[in-house]
């Protein structure tokens, strides 16, 4: 099964890297860009038939590994 | 010899390059990157740092920046384009270098001395030097491993050793004219044999040789 | 005023008393804000409310200091005009909830507290302690901090040049993370935290403010880890080194064209502390709109403004005239400026949003007024049983003893550390790490700056005022070791929770011991930090206070001592007292079990005149090197896998190899030279192998041994 991992920095955390790409975003002239946030996508291939039970052990995945839970919020998806 | 030392937002080695230049006896000068001309100066050093703080990639903001334009005509006028560290992984990222620099294969950030031997001695960075001569010279980066797929690049001073897993253990390497090199390793650090070496003398003193006045 | 049944205040961390002490001094109840700002201003992190009253115990002066404790950071005068800012901090909490960023925020805090004064910072040093190395919580929280302080010290552009790493498991649950920066700069230079006069125009500059850290001080700082310690994240603050680049040299840009009065860092208790302290120091209020401060995040109350810990911020207190220009360096520095407040001059400060007051108090009494608690202490009574119970080790195998404490972490190379900082920046670095005490050059000028910081938990629990006394010797006879002159101390007292009388007899007897070395050896105390509330489920960790000794070299020795300069053919001298056959508190004892015993009180008359002779020979020894954690043999090994030479010492006994007394140098020197009153020879180097007690062992394997520590330790 394919599993995708979106990982988000959660909205109240300050994401320095987010805005320096919107500086320089403006600076290119993109001023329409209000706001930048660097996210991260992980893809795994895991075994297992039952999309939810796949889905929770993701999830424990996140917690222990995968995100940060200190700074990060995180999605599991099954993509196929 | 009038030296810009480029600053860009997050530049931390700016410094050092000046005073090491300044030994040497050029004229050294800090030049913010949003700065568009650089009619009047001799040559120019993109040191260390992290510029832009290293958002997205390495280098990838600081090669868009104003400066870069000027930057590039000094580099087609054959002038002695210089960029150390960060200074280098800018000149890829410009494309004014071929290749492109991703992390250390061991994921560490380096900050310690290495060997380099110098292979070239027809680029404004080894003009001074010896082939075969060996320098001890502080490597000081996380991405410092240099991978070229088109293998275009010439490289001019490589490690001894492997401490990177830098392509063909290139340290430094240049356009094919020779007038724009990138070294890895910090030679504006190896000046002073009371900080432990000053192997980096002879390749600031080829590209301060290298600095011809610019024609009035 | 209840929500949850539970009072705001008590929410906030107050006791009842603080609110009613707010209360008396406001003459009414305090409005939301107005009781923020206390709750933080108040709390054990940012006043000080337990230790205050035990801190005045240290000496403080001298004709050389230039600013004592109290402000941003302690400056001494160093002569012809130059002036070395030094402070130190720890970031305890904020690293056990998030290694990466606690440790990375600290440095950048720390960098603020220096730049404030108007220098620019030149070094940093990191004292860092955790559990044992074999339980990977521990291993991830170590490599979390060291890569904090890599990724942020290396971006923002200062060298980190040293410090210290030790493990043991009372660090487990609450690893310590202290910080320490050195600045340099011109007399003329100097700015304190003050707002100057009234009219003046606050200006806050740097990063946006966001809910970074909310209630940091008082909740992390302030309080004791448990089971709920995840509840608390939601406060963690990102640093940005990039931003605080930026704002460094934006500051002393500032200073340079003389454009700010004063200027104070936003830290703990972010605008509260930021506004009030300086305005309680000019004896004057202001007036703050909230409304005009850059924020990063929508719908932020007015207590939230205040209490915010975002990083990379800075206030700075202008005259109206030279607003536009200050305005004007932030712009062609890139970073955002807001002017957000003026000076009053009376001493109320009096806070608006969305054009309603809320909060008009007087702005000294935040920080004037803060309680200060003297809290029960008593001896602990299982002291006397350590004491009489010591360590006694009798003969042991040499070769095989050396080989197991150069494989401890906490005596084995840090580099798996330090060569992820960037140590070598600023080309002044002479003597870096891997040495007893770091060698800073002064550009321009034949003075050399040292640094030692020194810490030993064990050590402290068996007889704080010994320990501590010990541990300032200790960085004194470090710094003399490169050539300096001993001339200020700052301190990081990280112990447990005040409110147990033992952890507050342990306070007063480190201040004690600490005082009384400082003043046996004439050096004031700069300036310091106290971090109590080190437990984890009630369990306190060893009173583990930090010692920075500052040095002055004038003219530093060129070259100055270095481990690696031993050559085959030199002599090897010990100076200094015989040792006794005390271990307590030792490497050696620590590998055999839980310390034990009563240390080895310092000797101040043997101290001063083995730091004199150390500060002679550093211009004529190859090497000097202290004797301290796993005693002479270590030391010896040392030198031996810096320089690459074995050498035959002809010292026997296990008291004389493995004992850490104080006071004891080892010197190595070319044959034939004048030898010291205070010395005597042990030995020569040359081979490759140690030969001591009938014993040998190839260098490359006491290097194997020494280097490998850390790393085969972190592979878990």
């Amino acid at each position: 099964m394919k599993v995708r991992v979106h990982i988000e920095r959660r909205p109240e955390i300050a994401d320095p890297e987010g805005s320096t790409v919107a500086r320089a975003l403006s600076d290119l002239g993109f001023d329409e860009v209000a706001g930048v946030r660097m996210n991260r996508v992980i893809d795994l291939e895991v075994e297992g038939d039952d999309p939810e039970q796949v889905k929770a052990r993701v999830a424990e995945m996140c917690r222990q590994l995968l995100a940060n839970p200190v700074l990060e919020d995180f999605e599991v998806e099954i993509v196929g | 010899m009038r030296v810009a030392v480029v600053v860009f937002p997050g530049t931390n080695c700016e410094r050092d390059v000046v005073r090491a230049l300044r030994l040497l006896g050029a004229d050294p000068e800090l030049v913010w990157h949003r700065e568009t001309d650089l009619s009047g100066f001799d040559g120019v050093v993109l040191p260390g740092g992290f510029a832009h703080g290293d958002a997205l990639r390495t280098g990838a903001i600081a090669a868009l920046s104003p400066i870069m334009e000027p930057v590039r005509k000094m580099a087609e006028a054959g002038r002695p384009v210089l960029g150390i560290c960060n200074g280098f992984q800018i000149l890829c990222e410009s494309g004014l270098l071929p290749g492109a620099l991703i992390p250390n294969r061991d994921l560490a950030f380096i900050c310690r001395y290495v060997e380099v031997e110098v292979v070239d001695d027809t680029t404004v960075l080894t003009a001074a030097a010896e082939p075969g001569q060996v320098l001890r010279i502080p490597l000081n980066s996380y991405e410092g491993n240099w991978v070229d797929p088109s293998r275009t690049g010439r490289v001019v001073v490589r490690y001894r050793d492997d401490p990177n897993g830098s392509q063909d253990r290139a340290a430094a390497v240049a356009n094919a004219a020779g007038n724009v090199v990138g070294i890895m390793p910090h030679p504006e650090r190896a000046t002073d044999s009371l900080l432990g070496s000053e192997d980096g003398l002879v390749l600031l003193e080829g590209f301060v040789c290298s600095l011809q006045p610019v024609r009035a | 005023m209840t929500t949850t049944g539970t009072p705001v205040y008590a929410q906030l961390g107050m006791t009842e008393e603080e609110y009613l002490k707010v209360v008396e001094i406001l003459g009414r109840e305090p409005r939301p804000a107005e009781l923020a700002m206390y709750s933080v201003m108040w709390s054990e992190h940012c006043s000080y409310k337990s230790s205050r009253a035990h801190l005045r115990r240290f000496p403080t002066e001298a004709p050389w200091v230039v600013v004592g404790p109290g402000e941003n950071a302690g400056v001494v005068d160093i002569g012809d005009g130059w002036l070395a800012a030094i402070r130190i901090e720890s970031h305890n909490h904020p690293s056990f909830v998030e290694p990466y960023q606690g440790a990375a925020t600290g440095v950048g805090g720390i960098l603020r507290d220096v730049f404030t004064m108007g220098a620019r910072p030149v070094a940093l040093w990191d004292q860092i302690r955790f559990g044992p190395l074999d339980q990977p919580r521990n291993r991830y929280l170590f490599g979390g901090v060291v890569s904090g302080i890599a990724g942020y010290g290396n971006a923002v552009g200062v060298p980190t040049v040293g410090g210290e790493v030790e493990f043991d498991d009372c660090y487990s649950g609450n690893p310590l993370v202290n910080v320490m920066c050195l600045g340099v700069l011109r007399k003329e230079q100097l700015v304190l935290g003050t707002a100057g006069a009234p009219g003046n125009v606050a200006v806050l500059l740097g990063a946006a403010t966001g809910r970074d850290g909310i209630g940091g001080a008082s909740v992390l700082a302030s309080a004791s880890f448990d089971e709920s310690a995840t509840t608390k994240r939601p406060s963690v603050q990102v640093g940005d080194p990039f931003e605080e680049k930026k704002l460094i040299e934006a500051c002393l840009e500032l200073y340079e064209k003389g454009l700010v009065d004063g200027i104070q860092d936003l830290g703990a208790a972010g605008l509260s502390c930021a506004t009030s302290e300086p305005a309680g120091r000019a004896g004057l209020g202001m007036d703050v709109d909230l409304d005009r401060v850059h924020l990063r995040e929508t719908g932020m109350t007015a207590p939230e403004i205040l209490m915010s810990e975002s990083q990379e911020r800075m206030l700075a207190f202008v005259r109206p005239e030279k607003v536009d220009d200050v305005l004007e360096v932030a712009r062609r520095w890139e970073i955002d400026a807001s002017v957000i407040g003026t000076v009053r001059a009376d001493d109320r400060l009096v806070v608006t949003h969305h054009g309603e007051v809320v909060a008009d108090i007087p702005a000294a009494s935040l920080s004037g007024d803060a309680p200060l608690y003297h809290r029960p202490i008593a001896r602990p009574d299982w002291i006397d049983g350590l004491w009489a119970d010591p360590y006694r080790p009798g003969d042991v195998l040499v070769v095989d003893t050396l080989l197991r404490l150069l494989r401890h972490p906490g005596v084995g190379s840090a580099a798996w550390a330090y060569e992820q900082y960037d140590h070598m920046l600023f080309l002044d670095t002479v003597v870096g790490p891997g040495h007893d005490g770091t060698l800073l050059r002064v550009e321009g000028t034949k003075k050399g700056l040292a640094v030692s910081t020194d810490g030993n938990g064990r050590l402290c629990l068996l007889d704080p005022r010994r320990g501590a006394s010990r541990l300032v010797w200790e960085a004194a006879l470090n710094v003399a070791v490169t050539g300096a002159r001993p001339i200020a101390a700052v301190d990081n007292l990280n112990l447990g929770n005040p409110e147990k009388p033992e952890v507050m007899w342990q306070l007063v007897e480190v201040i004690e011991g600490m005082s009384e070395a400082c003043e046996a050896l004439g050096i004031p105390v700069v300036g310091g930090n106290v971090s109590l509330y080190n437990e984890t489920d009630r369990r306190d960790i060893n009173p583990t206070p930090v010692v920075g000794v500052l040095g002055l070299a004038d003219p530093m020795p060129a070259p100055p001592p270095r481990l690696d300069r031993a050559r085959p053919g030199m002599e090897i001298w010990l100076i200094g007292p015989e040792p006794t056959d005390n271990f307590a508190g030792s490497c050696l004892e620590r590998l055999d079990g839980p310390p034990r015993g009563r240390p080895t009180a310092a000797d101040p008359e043997a101290g001063r005149a083995v730091i004199e002779e150390a500060l002679r020979l550093a211009h004529v020894a190859p090497v000097l090197h202290d004797v301290s954690d796993g005693g002479l043999a270590v030391a010896v090994a040392e030198i031996c896998i810096a320089s690459g030479v074995g050498a035959t010492l002809e010292v026997e006994g296990t008291a004389a190899l493995f004992g850490e007394d104080p006071h004891r140098f080892v010197a190595v020197v070319e044959p034939g030279w004048d030898p010291p009153a205070l010395g005597r020879r042990i030995g020569a180097m040359g081979g490759d192998s140690l030969v001591v007690g009938g014993e040998r062992v190839a260098v490359s394997a006491l290097a194997d041994a020494y280097r490998n520590a850390i790393p085969e330790a972190m592979r878990g």
